[in-house]
Order: structure tokens, then C-alpha cells, then sequence
């Protein structure tokens, strides 16, 4: 059973009640959203470093060394 | 502490724990309010967002984050507020998040600072503080607290109080 708790601040009622249907499926779809962006976010994360890597290899530069002149 | 802190609610997961605290029919009398969150989750998804109003757009922040061993800073457009505690912490304990909310009521955009430590006798232990912005200019009237991006359940004894900051 998947349940929330609901106050109402103006009376202090307290109710525990299941999520409907509709919450249920909003909560799966923002699953699958939230799920989708960190995978492009990942993915540009990981091409980026890619890119910075292959750029460092060309200068015959080390990280630190990029990283004392960009400093 | 200054007589300023009025408790508008407090509400404590049962057994079986909840995926959500929701605070309806704020009162618009305060001047500012604080939320102090006191939880752990069943399951090693320990992310959590805020929500306000019932409406999950608009909502950007910046956060730095230490674990123990590295620290970090972000900024992403979404209403995460931190990580409660994981089923992998030490049994029975629950990490501590205050999110404070100035100006609630008023017509501008909402902003919000949240400081969030987990607890754990082990080597890692997520720590966070964050500047949130909603950009709603709504008064805000509901909050809702629940995992981010699954549904999580926050166990039995997990507690979250609602302040209001009296304007006297």
C-alpha cells in the first residue's frame, strides 16, 4: 500500500490516504523524465570530457599542467 | 530561541512509513516559514524535492555537496532538496533537512535556502546547502515533500514540522 499524509494547516485534520491512480502514474512518468535527462546529461558529461581529453593528448598536455595554465 | 517560531503542523510517518508529508491550507499570516524534515528512507533512493502549490515547473537551484571525502557544486532546474537517509546508514538514524522559505505569501518569485546533513556512523555521509528558486509569483499556499524521481518511502518515525515566522 502506498500511502502520503496530508495536514491541513488550517484545521490541524491529519489524513492518511493512498495515492490514487493518477498520482501513481504521474510519479512513473516523472520517473521515466527524470531518468531520461540524467542519461543526456551524462552522456554530454562524458562526450565533453571525451573531447577535452583528446584536445589535452594533441597539445601534450597533462591535466594538471591544462589545469596550472587555465588556473 | 526568539518567540518567532509559531508550529503551524507536525506530522510522523506510521508503520508501513509514507511516499509524501503535504501541508495544505498554509495560513498566509506569517511573514516567512520554515520546514524541518527528519527522515530515512526504506530503499537506497534517498533523493527528495519539494513541491509547491502542486505544481512541479519552474523550479531551479544551486547546491554545494560534501560526502566526506569530495565536495562538489551543481546547478540544474528541477525542486531537489537534498537526500534523506539511506537504508545503508546506520539503523535508526534519519538525516535532518530545514528549508526556509522567505516571503511565502508575497507576489514575487519564491526563493528558498535548504541545509540537509545525513547521519551514519561510517565514512560517507551526504551533506548539502542549497539556494532554490520557484519561479512562481503565487502566494504559496501547499508544500509537499517526496522523492524526486521514484517514489520513495520515507519510514515509520520519520517526521516533518512546519513553522510559521510571526511578523511580531
Amino acid at each position: 500500500m502506498t500511502t502520503k499524509i496530508i495536514v491541513d494547516c488550517s484545521t490541524g485534520v491529519v489524513e492518511e490516504v493512498e495515492l490514487t491512480e493518477e498520482e501513481l502514474a504521474q510519479r512513473e512518468a516523472d520517473r521515466i523524465a527524470f531518468e531520461a535527462a540524467e542519461a543526456a546529461r551524462e552522456a554530454e558529461a562524458a562526450e565533453k570530457a571525451a573531447r577535452r581529453a583528446e584536445i589535452l593528448e594533441r597539445l601534450g598536455l597533462t591535466e594538471d599542467e591544462a589545469k596550472l595554465i587555465l588556473g | 530561541m526568539a518567540n518567532t517560531y509559531v508550529k503551524i503542523a507536525s506530522v510522523t510517518a506510521g508503520a508501513g512509513g509514507v511516499t509524501s508529508f503535504d501541508f495544505t491550507n498554509i495560513p498566509s499570516t506569517y511573514s516567512d516559514l520554515v520546514l524541518k524534515l527528519s527522515a530515512r528512507s526504506s530503499s537506497t533512493a534517498v533523493d527528495v524535492r519539494i513541491v509547491f502549490n502542486a505544481n512541479t515547473s519552474n523550479y531551479s537551484r544551486r547546491n554545494i555537496m560534501g560526502n566526506g571525502s569530495a565536495a562538489s557544486s551543481s546547478s540544474f532546474a528541477d525542486a531537489w532538496i537534498g537526500q534523506i537517509g539511506d537504508s545503508n546508514n546506520t539503523a535508526s538514524t534519519f538525516a535532518s533537512t530545514e528549508v526556509y522559505i522567505p516571503n511565502y505569501a508575497g507576489s514575487t518569485n519564491k526563493s528558498y535556502a535548504v541545509d540537509q546533513v545525513q547521519e551514519t556512523n561510517g565514512t560517507t555521509a551526504y551533506m548539502n546547502l542549497l539556494a532554490g528558486l520557484w519561479s512562481n509569483t503565487a502566494a504559496i499556499t501547499s508544500i509537499k515533500i517526496e522523492g524526486r524521481d521514484t517514489t520513495i518511502t520515507m519510514v515509520q518515525h520519520s517526521t516533518a514540522t512546519l513553522y510559521g515566522i510571526s511578523r511580531t
